[in-house]
This record gives structure tokens, sequence and C-alpha cells, in this order.
């Protein structure tokens, strides 16, 4: 125990421990809009697209991190937009930004002269090297998003339970819509540096599955999502950095861990029914 | 009687298919329209298109209450039973157009009210339940009170029997007849003789509408009217024999 307050006089360890915190507070509450409305699967295209303003922003000597958000948000409109007029499948039209973004990301990284400092720390995350400018950002994401859900709980909820009673009660689903769709993008980029692209999705739907079990409230849900992103979070932090291991996989791991170690117990305990 | 929904000339679809042409239908308060058809036939996009989820294609439609003023509920298979959402929520839902600053002020009226219809529907006990937990009978009691939510001049109901047991079936039509004193209905449904014991009059609907003054038809009516339907007979729901009223009438189109 000792050890793991003495960790807190290192710099680099408390800004990966606000990291954890502030993830599981974004990842915890839109991620569990995701889930109850399924779409994963976008959250999983507009991940990728990503990659697209990662490699564009080494290319052009800019922040990678804004180049993955303008790539994300733009993603997060477009499949909004291509689905909404119909004219393309939805799954198509995500499975054409995913890799649309994903090939302009690898192309640009390739054309960079040089070396790509970091690449590896956005494919696969490094919460040890999380930057306080990072944290600030990530810090404003989180504030933002908690002010939006409250104050617009209701109409959140409704509008993710059936847009088209939403719609004959006049609510603007439309602008909804984009604003949840530019407050996922927002969180996924800002998320990024904590478990990378590959892993971020793991972020965002298996704390929901986790608290998905224990209760069916909306709201409920993302309480206790951000609860276990964050006990997850820290558990894996500490485990990688005690294990040397990787932060970002480590995180997930201790997430799925989690996950079944909350199904076992409700499977053990005697039935209440 | 006052007017509350008038379609001209109106047809709607979707791209390039057209499901509704030509469509001139009016509803007034107090009526209690049955709406049938063959699947594919247009139903669900005439109450669509009233409730303006889709834009016509063609012709106009004039609202003369608030869109607001219309209670709707849903076909049961459109509804994601697995959203994390309970009973309570559900129904206040119903009264959203109130819900954009909802975090500002309290709800207290909004929750008796809710709770009070919850109550009348008998099903206050599983107010808290998640709604995927409901049987057929309560998830249908449970869009009920959330379409009544708006105190609706006008009442929409697309097939609100499927996937419900007899006796709440009976029980469901019984209570719309109550409510049609205050509101005008809309009922869509592919059990010709069961809601005609219920409604008003029918409305037979496939590419065309025919409104049929009456709430009785004869197979032979309906197929002058192109909407072929077997009249199928229930055991202990109250029906009519429709086909000995056949020599009754026989009422012009109203097309």
């Amino acid at each position: 125990m000792g050890t793991i307050i003495e960790l807190f006089s290192y710099d680099f360890f408390v800004n990966a421990f606000l990291a954890s915190l502030l993830a599981a507070i974004s990842c915890g509450i839109v991620g569990t809009y995701i889930v109850s409305r399924r779409i994963v699967f976008i959250s999983g295209g507009i991940t990728h697209a990503s990659f697209g303003g990662i490699g564009m922003g080494y290319y052009l000597g800019i922040s990678p991190l804004l180049g993955a958000g303008i790539f994300s948000v733009l993603s997060g409109m477009g499949i909004q937009l291509f689905s909404s007029k119909a004219k393309v499948r939805e799954d198509s039209s995500i499975a054409i930004w995913w890799s649309l973004g994903m090939a302009i990301g690898i192309i640009f990284v390739y054309l960079t002269p040089g070396y790509a400092p970091n690449l590896m720390s956005y494919l696969f995350g490094s919460i040890l090297t999380v930057s306080s400018t990072e944290l600030w950002l990530m810090l404003a994401l989180s504030v933002i998003i908690v002010l939006f859900f409250t104050l617009f709980y209701r109409t959140i909820l409704y509008i993710a339970f059936d847009e088209d009673y939403a719609r004959t009660s006049d609510l603007p689903v439309d602008l909804f819509n984009y604003l949840l769709m530019v407050l996922i993008s927002l969180t996924i980029v800002l998320n990024i540096r904590v478990v990378g692209i590959i892993l971020i999705l793991s972020l965002l739907t298996i704390p929901q599955a986790t608290a998905n079990t224990l209760t069916r409230e909306f709201s409920r849900m993302m309480v206790y999502s951000v609860v276990f992103a964050f006990l997850a979070s820290f558990v894996g932090l500490l485990i990688s950095y005690f294990a040397d291991i990787p932060s970002g996989a480590t995180i997930i791991f201790t997430q799925v861990v989690l996950f079944g170690l909350v199904k076992l117990i409700l499977l053990l305990r005697p039935s209440t029914k | 009687m006052k007017k509350l929904i008038e379609l001209i000339n109106l047809s709607a679809g979707y791209d390039k298919n057209i499901v509704l042409e030509n469509v001139s239908f009016k509803v007034f308060s107090g009526d209690f329209i049955g709406i049938i058809g063959p699947n594919g036939g247009g139903k669900t996009t005439l109450i669509k298109t009233i409730l303006g989820l889709i834009k016509p294609t063609s012709g106009e439609m004039n609202l003369y209450i608030s869109k607001t003023n219309i209670g709707y509920l849903p076909q049961v298979n459109q509804i994601d039973k697995r959203f994390p959402i309970s009973v309570i929520d559900v129904v206040r839902s119903g009264k959203a157009n109130s819900a954009l600053f909802s975090s500002f002020h309290k709800n207290t009226e909004e929750k008796e009210k809710a709770e009070a219809l919850l109550a009348e529907m008998g099903i206050l006990h599983i107010r808290n339940k998640p709604i995927g937990e409901l049987s057929g009978g309560q998830m249908q009691r449970t869009f009920l009170c959330r379409a009544l939510m708006n105190q609706p001049e006008l009442l929409i109901l697309d097939e609100p029997s499927t996937y419900v047991d007899n006796n709440f079936e009976g029980e469901l039509y019984l209570k719309l007849k109550e409510l049609n004193e205050q509101m005008a209905i809309l009922l869509i449904s592919h059990d010709v003789g069961t809601i005609s014991f219920f409604v008003k009059t029918i409305a037979c609907v496939n590419r065309y509408v025919h409104h049929h003054p009456s709430n009785i038809i004869s197979e032979e009516q309906l197929a002058s009217y192109n909407c072929p339907l077997q009249i199928i007979t229930h055991g202990n729901i109250p029906h009519t024999v429709l086909k000995q009223h056949n020599e009754h009438n026989h009422h012009g189109h109203n097309h």
C-alpha cells in the first residue's frame, strides 16, 4: 500500500491517475448512450476514421490529436448525414469511413519523412505519457459532458429510446443527434491517448456491459459505468506499472476481468426472485 | 364536429416506391376509425404521414390540431425492449415537449399524472420495472399510458393487439371505446372481425384509401375496395358476424 501512495509523488503517475479518472467520466457517460442506442459500430467507424487525421497531422506537421479531432467529427457527421439521407446502408457507410480513415492514415504516415514519434502510443495508448494540455482538454470535455447529460437528461433519454415518438413530440431530434455525435467523436479522440485507437471502443462498451448486469435504468447505468471504468482503469494502471506491461492493454484486460467477476458474483448469489 | 385532420390528394412513399396514392381522408373529433388492409398496403405509412414522420411526395395535409396533441402507440416490434428505461419514464416521455429544459424545474405534476394513468390501467405496481421485463399486455398498457400523457385530441394505435392475450385484447378495446368519448381514435388492425365491433367506421388502405362510412363491411365490399381481406371470427372476443349484413346496405365509396 505504501508503494502505491509513494507513486503519487511522481507527476507522471498523478497525470496517469487523473487521465484514468477523466477517461472514466467521459467514456462511462457517452458509452452508456452508445450502448443503449446500439451505435457501437458507428463509434468504431469514427474511432478508426480518426487515424486518418493522425497521419495527416504527422504529414502536415500539426498536432496529430488535432487532426484526429477534425477527422472524427467529420466522419461522425458524415455517417449521420449518409444514413439519415438513407441513400447508403448505414453499416456500409460506416465501413467506408472506417477503412477510408485507416487508409489515409497509413498513406500519410508512410509519406511523412523520417520517424513518426508516438505513433504506437496513438494506436495502443500510453496513459503514463499523457501531457497536462491533454489533461486540461479531457477535463473540459468531462465537464461539458456531465453538464450536457444532466441538463438535457430527459431529452437525450427520450430521443435515444424512441426517435419517432420524440419527433412527434416536437423535440429537436436532429440537433441532438448531431450534438451527441460530436460529443462521441471528441470523447473518442481525447481518450485515444489513454488506451489507443485499437482499444478505445472497449472503454465505451465493457464498463457499460458490467453496469447493465446490475441495472436497467439509464441514469444509474451512466453512474455505474463511470465507477467501473475508473475502478478497472486504475487497477489496470497499477498492474501495468508493477508488471511492466503495456498500460492500454492491461486496462482493457482488467475491464473484462471485472465484467467476468460481476457476472460470476451475480450467478453465484442465491436468486432473489 | 371539429375537423382534426384533412389529407387532400396526398401521395407518399419511400424513394421511388409509391405506397399511398391520391389519398383524400378526413378525421373529425369523435371519430373511431378502424384502418384495415393487407400487409404492405400502406396502413403504417398513412399514420406516419399524419404524424409527420414521412413527408408526402405530393398533395397536402392540413392539421387543425397541434402535432403534440396526437397520441401515438407504435407497433411493439419497433420498440427496443432491451433499452435501459423504466415504465414510469416511458410514460413520462409522452409529455416530452416539456422535456427540453426539464432538469431546471421540478416535475411532480407530470410524475403524478403518469402515475395516475398507470393506476388507471392497473399497472402502477410495475412503474419502476425496466420495460424489458414486461409481458405483452403490460407493454401495450405502458405505451397506451404514454400516448395519453398529453391529453391528446387524436389517438393513433398501430396494431395494439399483437403479442397480447385475448383477455387484454377485449379489455383494451373496451378502454378505447371509453376513451373515444374524449378523443378521436385511429386504430390499425389486421383483425377486421374483432375491431368492427368497436369502431364507428372503417378505412380500407391498399395503396388507395376507401373510407367506408360504417363499421359493417362484407368481404365483397372489401374486394370492391381493392382490399381483399378474409374476415375471421374468434372465440371469446365479441365480434360481429359480418356476412349476415350483406343485404343490409351497400354504401358508396368515399373516394
